[in-house]
């Protein structure tokens, strides 16, 4: 069927980004705001704002029943959860379900297999796709079998976490009956499920993951892989695509193994496969999979030409995969520079308030995703995400550069920013050569405090 | 064409290894400040609750005193359909003209089948009923206005 109406229930620079692609198809938005979102752009953007709840997320962008109630009143064929918030809960895809309701993402079933890291494992395993070393522990003998065989250290992981939640890391072996106990009572008040398993610390590590797109049906393509390594305590700053000095059989290794897995589950729509590159060992591990759009998806889009978020509604509405593997040409190097309103130097600690004035870089190959315009308020209830800076490049050297002036060339005035810390990563050497593991950015703030800051014009 | 990242790896670098703390440079057009934060480097202690509210108590209060009149406003507590009588056909809850109590129930909100009863929250009667039966009401949208003094 033709979707002639979607409801988005996001807020922020997705929202933004959502509606960009619905104008061009011709698709009408109605956009489900918070209280606190109700002069927002995406407002401003949307066809029709309708307010569901309070600012608090719990109040409106968590409410299932009021999003789909929104989506009902307004008839609106589908509803697009973007990222965070409700897009990774089976509770919002199956009340689409029994509601008529297209859920412009996986099945409810899909997104529950890859939520529970012990079943997604089993997934990987099944497809042959390689995990990290490790396994479910239900007992302490259980553990210490398992890390004797593994190798230590391990990480003590909460089946019901993710982001980097309930990880706990045990350097000896005597240290691990207490680590399994502890990590089991607050698995159980954390996440409501005590379940605990364990996998081989990776010392040094690349965060590398595949965009992939799926029809539903078994048929899944990728779309090349992306580099999340430049990140601290698992929040992504820096991402690029390709992934800096892989050989060609390793890269495509990974491919074939985010299609496998991904095939395997008969995936709809668009979702990535994570893998952690483990230097050492030059071996690639099943991390997880998410299953939405995500935050980073820009470079990918800059590198293949391919709109993710029309993918997601073609498959949505039962198009299917409109691109063939063979289609999907990937050109240059992209990168993403995530600017937040928190302070560095400061211990990132979130700067919310009102926006004096911004500019945003502009130019050939400059593509800033936001939803940040002078005299726009930073509410303190969500996350501090203001722009993706996001630039292409016919080769790594000559984006970086092009970064690198692009974020010279960015004015905020009113809240402080991370764009010190970017000037600063991307006027690094260990980065500008390439390929660095998930330890850099935490090395860099411990050891290196010199902060570069660049004023353009 | 001004200085390049690379070029600014190196000064980094050399400012790294001086004595120097701080270093300022502006060329064509460039502004670049070059500053070291202290032997220990960036404090980083734990972070509360990734994504969750930095603070989680400005609620909008479902009652708000009109600026004109000594009016007040009942504001919807949530998004839904909005039934001003308990079952089709029956009498609806509230007239304008009608005294109400805090815990008077002026309607009914419908959130995917479910009946959230609306309570007045407030002393006065009716002057104005603005949400229509049967029809949409948005979050934080007026309901009914109700005047303060009943003895008026």
């Amino acid at each position: 069927m033709t979707l002639r109406r979607i409801l988005i229930a996001n807020r922020g620079e997705i929202a933004v980004r959502i509606i960009r692609t619905c104008r061009l198809l011709g698709i009408e938005t109605v956009l489900a705001a918070s209280e606190a979102d109700r002069d927002a752009m995406p407002a401003r953007l949307a066809d029709r704002t309708l307010c569901i709840g309070a600012a608090r997320p719990s109040d409106s962008y968590l409410n299932v029943g009021a999003i789909v109630q929104a989506a009902l009143a307004a008839r609106a064929d589908a509803i697009h959860p973007g990222y965070g918030f409700l897009s990774e809960r089976p509770a919002l895809a199956q009340a689409c379900e029994s509601h008529g309701v297209i859920f412009i993402g996986p099945t409810a079933e899909q997104i529950e297999s890859v939520g529970d890291k012990l079943r997604a494992r089993a997934e990987a395993q099944a497809s042959e796709v390689p995990v990290v070393p490790g396994g479910a522990v239900g007992s302490t003998a259980e553990a210490m079998e398992v890390a004797r065989r593994i190798g230590l250290p391990v990480l003590v992981k909460a089946v019901g976490g993710g982001g980097g939640r309930g990880i706990k890391r045990v350097e000896r072996l005597e240290e691990l009956p207490h680590a399994v106990h502890l990590a089991q009572a607050e698995a159980g008040a954390a996440f409501g499920d005590a379940r605990v398993y364990i996998e081989r610390f990776v010392t040094r590590g690349r965060h590398i993951e595949v965009q992939v797109l799926g029809d539903g049906q078994g048929g899944v393509i990728h779309l090349g892989e992306r580099d999340c390594s430049v990140q601290r305590r698992y929040q992504k700053l820096i991402e690029e695509t390709p992934a800096p000095r892989l050989s060609e059989s390793f890269r495509s290794r990974l491919h074939e193994a985010a299609v496998r897995f991904a095939g395997g589950l008969a995936y709809r729509g668009a979702g990535t496969v994570e893998f952690l590159v483990d230097l050492e060992r030059d071996a690639f591990h099943f991390l997880e999979m998410n299953a939405r759009i995500q935050v980073e998806h820009p470079v990918t889009e800059a590198v293949t030409g391919v709109d993710l978020v029309a993918e997601q509604i073609a498959v949505a509405a039962g198009d299917g995969l409109r691109h063939a593997q063979s289609d999907i040409r990937r050109r240059g190097c992209a990168v993403e520079c995530r600017v937040n309103a928190e302070d560095p130097l400061r211990d990132f600690q979130p700067s919310p308030g009102r926006v004096r004035a911004v500019s945003w870089p502009a130019g050939e190959g400059v593509r800033v995703d936001t939803h940040i315009e002078t005299g726009a308020r930073i509410p303190p209830f969500y996350d501090s995400l203001m722009a993706k800076i996001v630039v292409h490049g016919e080769d790594r050297d000559a984006a970086l550069e092009r970064m690198w002036r692009a974020v010279a060339a960015t004015r905020v005035e009113g809240v402080t920013t991370n764009l010190s810390l970017h000037s600063t990563v991307l006027a690094n050497r260990e980065f500008q050569e390439g390929g660095v593991d998930t330890g850099f950015l935490g090395r860099l703030l411990e050891h290196a405090p010199v902060f570069v800051e660049a004023r353009l014009g | 064409m001004t200085l390049t990242a690379k070029e600014v790896a190196e000064i980094t670098r050399l400012l790294e290894e001086s004595s120097f703390d701080e270093m300022d440079l502006e060329l064509d057009g460039l502004r670049l400040t070059l500053r070291r934060h202290g032997a220990g480097g960036i404090s980083e202690s734990p972070r509360s609750g990734e994504g969750a509210p930095a603070d989680a108590t400005a609620v909008r209060p479902a009652i708000s005193v009109a600026p004109e009149g000594g009016a007040q406003d009942i504001t919807a507590p949530l998004l839904g359909t909005f039934y001003r009588a308990p079952r089709p056909g029956a009498p609806p809850f509230i007239e304008v003209g009608s005294p109400v109590e805090e815990d008077s129930i002026i309607g009914i909100i419908e959130v995917m089948k479910l009946m959230n009863t609306v309570r007045a929250g407030t002393r006065g009667r009716v002057v104005e009923i603005r949400a229509q039966d049967g029809k949409l009401v948005e979050y934080g949208e007026i309901l009914v206005r109700v005047s303060k003094a009943t003895q008026a």
